[in-house]
């Protein structure tokens, strides 16, 4: 199965067309998109526009593929569960977004070696056409950095109050 | 209650974050919380599977398009923390983040922001407005680190 997902915010058009049209000419049956509020509606693959939380994981967890905007929790949940990925960044310019941080975000983790992107449209279909190529990437853990979880830690313990002396008659009657 | 269940005295935080990217890796940080009492606060209803058995407060979303959903959210953000008075707020954004962690100062909480992930090439706006008034203000990427904040301590990306 293939899960496509344009995230919670904003529909995607430009991504969905191009996986509905190579769904219709290779003959794939198996994709499921969420497409956002949108209203071009897609010919040859199943889709809704929005999906609850529970649904979204169920499907995300039986994809074999994900293919998505350059959303962080996406990425972040395709990472984690060593989803294979390909990522498609929404663009300011065609009012996709309100700026191009999803550009940044796609070519600095492309350049990482976590995720696969495709620039516009015509490099998604390539990548889609090739989809048998495309494999998981190097799994991350469930949580933080330790670094970064001993940060807020210490921020959070460093404000805690003495622990007021406990009454020795429960511990030591 | 027992004697000893009243010496304990856990630190109440806030947790709180807009839907999506924003949303999943607050969920990343949660070993930071281990041992406090945490209420988690975000804008999508159906995120309560992520965090069974915890307190969890619906807020509205925002940004900074829609003037009259901003002053919405702020105004229940302002309502949430009169009423739960956190020790501690943290937030990963975005502009509901923004109005936790003034309204956080405002009412003496410690305030803790850790800019998206996402913002790769330079901090969020919300991040860049809200960040100076954080007591802990942190980048998740080395290179945006600066100077009188925000630091680099690690990231959710491991």
């Amino acid at each position: 199965m293939i899960f496509v997902t344009v995230g919670t915010e904003l529909p995607f058009d430009r991504l969905i067309a191009v996986v509905d049209q190579w769904a219709g000419t290779s003959d794939r049956t198996d994709v499921f998109a969420q497409i956002g509020d949108s209203y071009r509606r897609p010919l040859n693959i199943h889709y809704k526009t929005f999906i609850e939380p529970a649904d979204f994981a169920r499907r995300f967890a039986a994809a074999d593929v994900i293919v998505s905007h350059a959303g962080m929790g996406t990425i972040l949940s395709a990472l984690q569960f060593q989803k294979p990925i390909v990522v498609m960044p929404r663009r300011a310019a065609l009012h996709e977004h309100r700026n191009d941080h999803q550009l940044a975000t796609a070519r600095r983790l492309a350049a990482l070696g976590k995720i696969t992107v495709a620039f516009d449209e015509s490099e998604l279909l390539q990548t889609l056409e090739r989809l048998g190529d495309l494999k998981p990437q190097e799994r991350i853990g469930a949580y933080a950095s330790d670094g970064l979880i001993t940060a807020l830690r210490e921020f959070i313990d460093a404000g805690q109050p003495e622990p007021r002396v406990l009454d020795t008659r429960i511990i030591a009657p | 209650m027992t004697q000893y269940e009243t010496a304990v005295n856990p630190t109440k935080i806030l947790a709180l974050a807009s839907g999506g990217g924003h949303w999943v890796q607050l969920l990343r940080m949660r070993p930071a919380l281990a041992g406090c009492k945490v209420v988690y606060a975000t804008t999508n209803d159906g995120y309560r599977i992520d965090v069974p058995g915890e307190a969890f407060v619906l807020i509205p979303d925002a940004n900074r398009w829609d003037r009259i959903a901003l002053l919405r959210s702020c105004w229940k953000i302002l309502r949430l923390m009169l009423r739960e008075r956190p020790d501690v707020v943290i937030t990963t954004g975005a502009a509901p983040g923004y109005f936790a962690i003034r309204f956080g100062k405002m009412l003496r909480a410690r305030t803790i922001w850790v800019d998206s992930v996402a913002n790769v090439d330079e901090l969020s706006l919300s991040g860049r407005k809200a960040g100076p008034h954080a007591d802990l203000w942190l980048t998740q990427w080395p290179h945006l680190a600066k100077d009188g904040g925000p630091g680099f301590r690690g990231s959710v990306l491991t």
